[in-house]
C-alpha cells in the first residue's frame, strides 16, 4: 500500500496546491514542499524495510482491466528505490529553486510539478507494462505545461517538440508492449502485461528484434541519445529552472531505467545482437554532443548537450551488461541527476539575475558573485569526473565494465572525459574569469547566492561527495537487483558480447 | 407478416422516441413554448434510454425482417438517445435567444434520433436506408436552422444545401450498390455476398463493384477521405448544436450500420475490399490530420480530426476479419463511445460560450481561457487530450484498443499510419491548448458569465466525469462491451 500512498499523495497534493492559490499565492509552494517531504519520509521508511524473497521491498497487485490481463502492479526493489529517493530529493530541490522564481499562477505550477513527480514515481515502480506506459505518458502533460506556460521566449516550439518526440516514440513502445502481450497469449493462452510473465517469453528472431527496437527508440529518445536528442536542448533552454531540474535530474533517468529494467531483460537475444550498435551509438553520442556543447553560446543549451554526452555513458554501461558496467550506469544516473540539476539551477539563477543566457555577454563574475563562482566550479568539476565525487565513480565503473565488453567503443568513449574537462573549464573561464564588463546587460540585480540557494546547493554537494567517497552505500541497493537481472539473462549475453 | 404485441416490447425504445416527436409536435401546435418542447423531447428520450438499457439483458429479437433488436442494437439505441439528450441540454441556451420558430429544433432533433435508432437496429437494406434518410432529412433542417433569423450564423444555408446535395448523391451511390447486390443475392437482408457467386452471368467482380459503390456512399456519410470534402464546410456553416449532433450521433449510427453490413455480408473476405478499406483508412488518417494543421477555426479542426478518427476506426474494421474473436468489434464499440464522449465535450465547450447570435469558433477566441475560466478550460484541455489519446482519458483506452486490434491482426502498415497520424494530430490539439494558456488579452472576446446556465454545464460535467472514469477504470465498460460484441460476430 505504501507505494500507492507515495504516488497518491503527490496527485492529491497537486490538486490542493492548485486550489490553495485562491487563498494566497504563497500557499501552493508550502503545500508542494510539505507533500514532497511526506513522500521523502515514506521513502526513507522503505529504505529500512527488508526485501522479500524476490528482492522486492514493497509491492501491490490488483486487477485493473481484466479483459487484457492488465493489473495495477507496483513494486520496488533496490534499483527503483535509489531512483525514488533521487526523485524525492530533487523534488524538494525543484520546489526550492522555484520558490522565488515562479511568481505567476503559482497554484497551477506546483500542481504540474507534483503531477510530473507522481508520474515519474509511477514509472520507477510500475511492473505492469501497461501501467508503466500509462505513467510514462502521464508525466508528459504536466511537463508540457511547465515549459509552455513558465518557459522563455521560444516556449511553444520547445514544449511542442518535447511532447511530440516523446509521445510518438512512446507509441512505438506501446506497439511493442501489445505485441509482447500477444506473444504471451500465443504461448500461454492468456493476455498478460505483467513484467514477470513477459520475462519468461522467448523473444527471439526478427519479431523480437523489432519489438526491442520499439523500446529502445522510446527510451533513447527520453535518455536522450543521438539521433533522438534534438528536443532536449530546446526544452532545457526554454524551461523554467525548476522544469530543467526535473527534466535533467529525473525525467532523463526514466529512459535509462527503462533500458535497464525492460529493454534488455525482455529481449536478451535481440539486445545481444544490437549491443555493438548501441555502444557505438553511445560512444558517438558522447563525443558528438561534447563537441556540439563546446560550440554553444547559450549556457543552458551547453549544459543540455553535456547532459546528452554524459547519458551516453549510461547507454554504454547498460549495453555492456555486466555487473561493473551496470553499477556504473546506475551511479552515473544518480550523480548526473544531482550535478546536472545543480548546473541548470546555476544557469537559471544567472538568467534570473541578468536576463540573458548568452555567455559571450558574461565574464569576470568571480568578483561580483564569489559564492556562486565557487559553487559553479564545484559542480563543473563534478560533471567532468573529478575523483572523489559521484560522477567519477559512475563513469569510471561504466568504462571499466564496458572495456570487458567492447574495447574499441570504450576507448573511443573514454575520450569523452577529456572533452568534458575542456567544455566544463571553458564555461568557468567564460563566465567567471576575465575582466568584468556589464555593457551587454543590466547588472543591477546581480547579487550573490542567498541563504536559501546556498542550502540546496550545499545539500547537493553533500550528495555528490557522499557518492564519491562512499559509493558502496548506494551500490548495496542496486547490487542484488543487478545480480538478479544478470542471472535471469543467463550468461549468454555477456559471453556473446565478449566474443 | 403480422406484428404481435410481443414484437412491440423490444421496439419500445423506438416507439418511445417516435411518440416523443409526435407529442412535442402536438404540444408546439397548441402552445409555442421553447421550454415545454425541450422538456418533452428530453423526457421522452430519457424514457427511450432507460427502456433500451432495461430491455438489454438477454435481448435477441428479429422484429420483422427489418429490425434486429439484440443486446448490441439496444446498447447503441441507449447511447444514441443519451447522446441526443446531451446535445439537447447543451443546445438549450444556444437557441434560446433566436427570435422565432425555435421550438421546431427539438422536433428535428427527436426525429433525427428516431432515424439513428432505426439505423443501429437495422440488418436489412430497406431499414438502413430508411433510417439514414430520416436522420439526414432532419439534419438538413438542423444544419440550416438559424437561417430565418436576421442575426444568423453566416453560412448555415450554404452548408445545408451542400450537405443536402452531397448526401443525396451518396445515397444514390448506396442505392445503386444495393440494387446490384440485390441482383446478385435476391434478398435485401444483410446476407453473405460470397455464397452466391454462381449466379449465371455475374462474376465476383460484379459483387466487388456493388460493394464498392455501397462503401463509397458510406464513406461519404462517415466523411472518410477522399470523400470528405463536405465535412469542414458543413461543420463550420452549421450552428454548433447541429454540428455536434452530426459529429456524434450522425457518425456513430452510420458506423454501426457499416459494421453490421461488413460483418453480415462477409465483404472483407474479398481481398480487394479489404485493400480498399485499408487504403481509405490510411488516406483518412493522413489527410485528416495534415489538413487540420492548417485550420484556425475550431469547428474545422474538429471536422478534419473527425476524418482522422474515422480512419482509426477503420483499422479495427479491417481487424475484425483478420483476428479471431471479437477484439475488433470491441475496439470499434469502445472507440465509438469514447469518440462520442470527447466530441460532445469539445463541441459542448464551444456551445456553452456561444449563442445563435454569436458563435465563438475561432481558435484565437480561446486566448487565455485558462486564466479566465479555469474549470471550462481544464475540461476543454481534457477533451482535446482525450482526442489526442493521452492517458487518464477515455481516448487513451480507445486508442489502446485500436492498437490492440491492429497488432493482433498484424496490420503494420495501418499501425504505422496511425502512429504518424496521431503524431501530427498532437500538434493541432496542443496548439489549441497552448492558445488557452497564453496570457489573457485586454479585450475579452466573449462574456464568460454567459456560460452560467445550469443545463449545459451539468451536461459538460457529466461528460468530463465519464471521460476520466472510463480513462482510469474502463473495466466495467469493457466487460459490457465484451458481452454485447458477440452479437455482431
Amino acid at each position: 500500500m505504501i507505494l500507492v500512498y507515495l504516488i497518491g499523495i503527490l496527485f492529491v497534493g497537486g490538486i490542493f496546491a492548485w486550489l490553495s492559490e485562491r487563498l494566497d499565492s504563497r500557499y501552493p509552494r508550502i503545500i508542494a514542499l510539505v507533500t514532497i517531504l511526506i513522500d521523502l519520509f515514506l521513502m526513507i521508511n522503505l529504505v529500512q524495510m527488508e526485501p522479500s524473497a524476490g528482492g522486492w521491498i514493497a509491492s501491490i497487485e490488483a486487477p485493473w482491466i481484466p479483459r487484457f490481463g492488465i493489473s495495477f502492479y507496483l513494486a520496488v526493489d533496490g534499483l527503483s528505490l535509489l531512483l525514488l529517493l533521487l526523485t524525492g530529493f530533487l523534488g524538494v530541490i525543484a520546489v526550492g529553486s522555484a520558490w522565488e522564481d515562479i511568481q505567476e499562477r503559482t497554484g497551477f505550477f506546483y500542481f504540474n510539478l507534483l503531477w510530473t513527480l507522481a508520474g515519474v514515481l509511477g514509472v520507477f515502480s510500475a511492473l505492469d507494462l501497461f501501467l508503466f506506459f500509462f505513467f510514462w505518458e502521464v508525466m508528459l502533460i504536466p511537463m508540457y505545461f511547465i515549459i509552455a506556460i513558465w518557459g522563455h521566449e521560444n516556449k511553444n516550439y520547445a514544449a511542442m517538440k518535447f511532447f511530440i518526440f516523446t509521445q510518438v516514440t512512446g507509441m512505438l513502445m506501446l506497439v511493442s508492449i501489445i505485441a509482447l502481450a500477444f506473444l504471451n497469449f500465443s504461448e500461454t493462452g492468456a493476455f498478460s502485461f505483467n513484467y514477470n510473465d513477459l520475462l519468461r517469453l522467448e523473444t527471439s528472431g526478427l519479431m523480437g528484434f523489432w519489438m526491442m527496437l520499439g523500446f529502445f527508440v522510446s527510451f533513447t529518445t527520453k535518455l536522450p541519445s543521438v539521433p533522438f536528442h534534438s528536443w532536449l536542448p530546446d526544452a532545457h533552454s526554454q524551461a523554467p529552472t525548476a522544469g530543467s531540474v526535473i527534466l535533467a535530474g529525473i525525467l532523463l533517468k526514466t529512459g535509462a531505467y527503462g533500458l535497464i529494467r525492460f529493454a534488455v531483460p525482455l529481449f536478451p537475444e535481440a539486445s545481444v545482437s544490437f549491443a555493438p550498435f548501441a555502444m557505438a551509438l553511445a560512444a558517438f553520442s558522447i563525443l558528438y554532443c561534447a563537441k556540439v556543447a563546446f560550440a554553444q553560446t547559450d549556457i543552458k543549451r551547453l549544459i543540455a548537450y553535456t547532459s546528452v554526452s554524459h547519458m551516453g555513458f549510461v547507454t554504454l554501461g547498460v549495453y555492456a551488461w555486466n555487473e561493473l558496467a551496470l553499477q556504473g550506469a546506475v551511479m552515473t544516473m544518480l550523480a548526473h541527476g544531482l550535478s546536472a540539476a545543480a548546473l541548470f539551477m546555476l544557469a537559471g539563477g544567472l538568467q534570473h539575475r541578468i536576463h540573458t543566457r548568452n555567455m559571450e555577454h558574461m565574464g569576470g563574475f568571480w568578483v561580483k558573485v564569489p559564492k556562486m563562482a565557487v559553487v559553479a566550479v564545484f559542480f563543473s568539476v563534478a560533471a567532468l569526473g573529478m575523483p572523489g565525487l559521484g560522477n567519477f565513480i559512475g563513469e569510471f565503473l561504466a568504462l571499466l565494465g564496458a572495456f570487458q565488453a567492447n574495447i574499441l567503443f570504450t576507448v573511443i568513449a573514454a575520450f569523452g572525459l577529456i572533452f568534458a574537462s575542456v567544455y566544463s573549464l571553458w564555461v568557468i573561464q567564460q563566465v567567471f574569469h576575465g575582466e568584468y564588463r556589464n555593457s551587454k546587460f543590466d547588472d543591477s540585480h546581480l547579487s550573490d547566492l542567498n541563504n536559501r540557494e546556498m542550502v540546496y546547493f550545499f545539500a547537493m554537494m553533500i550528495g555528490l561527495v557522499w557518492m564519491g567517497m562512499y559509493p558502496q552505500s548506494f551500490l548495496n541497493f542496486s547490487e542484488p537487483v543487478i545480480a538478479e537481472l544478470l542471472s535471469n539473462m543467463g550468461t549468454s549475453l555477456t559471453t556473446m558480447v565478449r566474443n | 407478416m403480422t406484428i404481435t404485441l410481443d414484437d412491440l416490447i423490444p421496439l419500445f425504445p423506438l416507439l418511445a422516441a417516435t411518440l416523443t416527436v409526435v407529442l412535442a409536435m402536438v404540444a408546439v401546435g397548441i402552445k409555442r413554448s421553447y421550454l415545454l418542447a425541450a422538456v418533452i423531447t428530453v423526457g421522452g428520450l430519457l424514457i427511450a434510454t432507460v427502456c433500451a438499457f432495461g430491455l438489454l439483458p438477454g435481448a435477441n429479437f428479429q422484429v420483422t425482417p427489418l429490425l434486429i433488436i439484440d443486446e448490441y442494437s439496444l446498447f447503441f439505441t441507449g447511447i444514441t438517445s443519451l447522446t441526443a439528450i446531451l446535445v439537447a441540454l447543451l443546445s438549450y441556451p444556444y437557441f434560446a435567444d433566436l427570435d422565432d420558430h425555435k421550438e421546431e429544433y427539438f422536433l428535428l432533433l427527436g426525429l433525427a434520433t428516431v432515424g439513428a435508432i432505426v439505423m443501429v437496429s437495422s440488418n436489412h437494406y430497406v431499414s438502413a436506408i430508411l433510417g439514414i434518410e430520416t436522420l439526414s432529412m432532419s439534419l438538413y433542417g438542423m444544419v440550416a436552422y438559424p437561417s430565418n433569423s436576421d442575426k444568423s450564423v453566416k453560412f448555415s444555408l450554404e452548408a445545408s444545401v451542400k450537405y443536402l446535395i452531397l448526401s443525396a448523391a451518396a445515397s444514390g451511390f448506396m442505392l445503386f450498390g444495393i440494387a446490384l447486390i440485390y441482383a446478385q443475392t435476391g434478398t435485401l437482408a444483410f446476407e453473405s455476398v460470397l455464397a452466391v457467386e454462381e449466379t449465371p452471368g455475374l462474376t465476383s467482380g460484379f459483387t466487388i463493384a456493388a460493394l464498392i459503390l455501397l462503401f463509397v456512399g458510406v464513406a461519404f456519410k462517415l466523411s472518410l477521405a477522399p470523400f470528405h470534402m463536405w465535412t469542414p464546410d458543413v461543420y463550420e456553416g452549421a450552428p454548433l448544436p447541429a454540428t455536434t449532433y452530426l459529429a456524434t450521433v450522425g457518425k456513430m449510427a452510420m458506423f454501426i450500420v457499416f459494421l453490421r453490413l461488413v460483418m453480415d455480408t462477409q465483404a472483407l473476405q474479398l481481398e480487394s475490399i479489404t485493400f480498399v478499406i485499408s487504403m481509405i483508412a490510411v488516406v483518412s488518417m493522413l489527410v485528416g490530420n495534415l489538413l487540420a494543421l492548417l485550420q484556425s477555426n475550431l469547428k474545422r479542426i474538429l471536422a478534419y480530426s473527425s476524418i482522422a478518427h474515422m480512419g482509426y476506426l477503420l483499422i479495427a474494421v479491417v481487424a475484425t476479419y483478420m483476428s479471431s474473436g471479437s477484439v475488433g468489434i470491441e475496439a470499434i464499440t469502445f472507440y465509438l463511445i469514447a469518440y462520442v464522449i470527447m466530441s460532445l465535450g469539445a463541441f459542448g465547450v464551444a456551445s456553452v460560450i456561444s449563442s445563435s447570435t454569436n458563435e465563438f469558433d475561432g481558435v484565437e477566441d480561446y486566448t487565455g481561457l485558462f486564466w479566465r475560466n479555469p474549470i471550462l478550460a481544464a475540461l476543454f484541455t481534457g477533451m482535446l487530450l482525450s482526442l489526442a489519446g493521452i492517458p487518464l482519458t477515455v481516448g487513451f483506452v480507445g486508442k489502446f484498443y485500436i492498437f490492440f486490434a491492429g497488432v493482433e491482426s498484424e496490420l503494420w502498415l495501418l499501425i504505422g499510419a496511425l502512429i504518424i497520424g496521431s503524431g501530427i494530430g498532437l500538434y493541432y490539439y496542443l496548439r489549441v491548448i497552448y492558445i488557452m494558456i497564453l496570457p489573457r488579452e485586454q479585450r475579452e472576446r466573449f462574456d464568460i458569465s454567459a456560460s452560467q446556465d445550469f443545463a449545459p454545464n451539468s451536461a459538460l460535467l457529466f461528460l468530463s466525469i465519464l471521460m476520466i472514469l472510463f480513462g482510469i477504470y474502463p473495466a466495467p465498460l469493457i466487460s459490457i462491451i465484451e458481452d454485447i460484441s458477440t452479437f455482431v460476430l
